[in-house]
């Protein structure tokens, strides 16, 4: 995958199939200590202890479509081959963390890439899902939540793509004013 | 905590109004591009974007978007599905930006499928 909000948006359809209400993408980018980490977290209905293991090892999947899942794995490599460390942790019931770090500067870091495009693909895909999306830089922090947005807007559902059009280009402003 | 600023809510809730009052009852045509890990790889949300502004560009009210995961056929994506309700849902495989303005055109606006990008017509031939 060439850039991180291709992963998040891999990652983030899990939390979605596994039944999630609610998805925290959290990122958090700090320069000075030159990290980058990326926090996704469900309250969907977890995964138990032997599926963890499997689960980061590419030839596991939990689906049927077909046999092999490389979510999981491809995400741990992206993290691992720029001096990061890639975890996920879970709960049956309760939810699913996953959590990955990245040398901020190393050369191998793929680019964040187009965020905005990840939250519209989610929010079309996602049937019940609330999605909470946090992101800090250096001090400086945006949130955009579509509980929020649906309050506002007065509508069950985001699913417009007008206004999906127009959400993605304010979204795509708001994280670029974090630089 | 900076969040979307109320003025931003506000911009984003008048063009929501604006648009809705242009709608028109259901869907005619829903458009899923699927994006499983598979499909992410190959590109399907850059599909899934490009057929937005196309919808956008139409200014059809009429067409319901949706992504879905992986459909089973990784080495054929990015891959999109349109259906004209009341027809069969037709998929599209090895999709480009190309390709998508021409399926949204003809198939999408005009109602007529685009055979060469379809993954199959018809029956398997018998040897």
């Amino acid at each position: 995958m060439d850039d991180l909000s291709l992963y998040i948006l891999d990652i983030s359809e899990n939390c979605i199939d596994a039944g999630a209400k609610n998805i925290e993408i959290i990122i958090n980018e700090d320069t000075k200590k030159d990290i980058l980490i990326i926090e996704i977290n469900d309250d969907g209905k977890g995964i138990d202890e032997d599926m963890i293991k499997l689960i980061q090892n590419p030839f596991t999947t939990s689906r049927t479509t077909r046999k092999v899942g490389l979510g999981i794995p491809f995400f741990k490599e992206a993290a691992e081959s720029c001096e990061g460390k890639f975890s996920i942790s879970s709960a049956k019931g309760i939810g699913t963390k996953v959590k990955a770090t990245f040398k901020h500067s190393h050369i191998d870091r793929k680019p964040m890439g187009d965020i905005a495009e990840t939250l519209i693909a989610l929010i079309l895909r996602a049937e019940k899902t609330e999605i909470l999306y946090y992101h800090k830089r250096n001090g400086k922090d945006f949130t955009f939540r579509t509980k929020d947005l649906k309050l506002q807007l007065k509508v069950k559902d985001l699913k417009q793509v007008m206004l999906l059009n127009s959400l993605k280009k304010i979204v795509k402003q708001k994280i670029s004013e974090l630089q | 905590m900076a969040k979307l600023k109320i003025e931003d809510l506000e911009k984003i809730t008048e063009e929501f109004k604006r648009k809705m009052t242009l709608r028109e009852g259901a869907g005619r045509v829903k458009i899923t591009v699927h994006l499983g890990t598979c499909g992410i790889a190959a590109g399907a949300r850059k599909i899934m974007n490009s057929f937005m502004e196309e919808i956008e560009k139409s200014k059809a009210t009429d067409i319901i978007m949706t992504t879905s995961g992986c459909a089973g056929l990784c080495s054929r994506e990015p891959m999109a599905t349109v259906e004209v309700i009341g027809n069969a849902p037709i998929k599209y495989v090895d999709l480009t930006i190309d390709k998508v303005k021409i399926i949204f055109d003809k198939h999408v606006m005009k109602g007529a499928f685009v055979q060469e990008y379809a993954l199959s017509v018809g029956s398997e031939k018998i040897q």
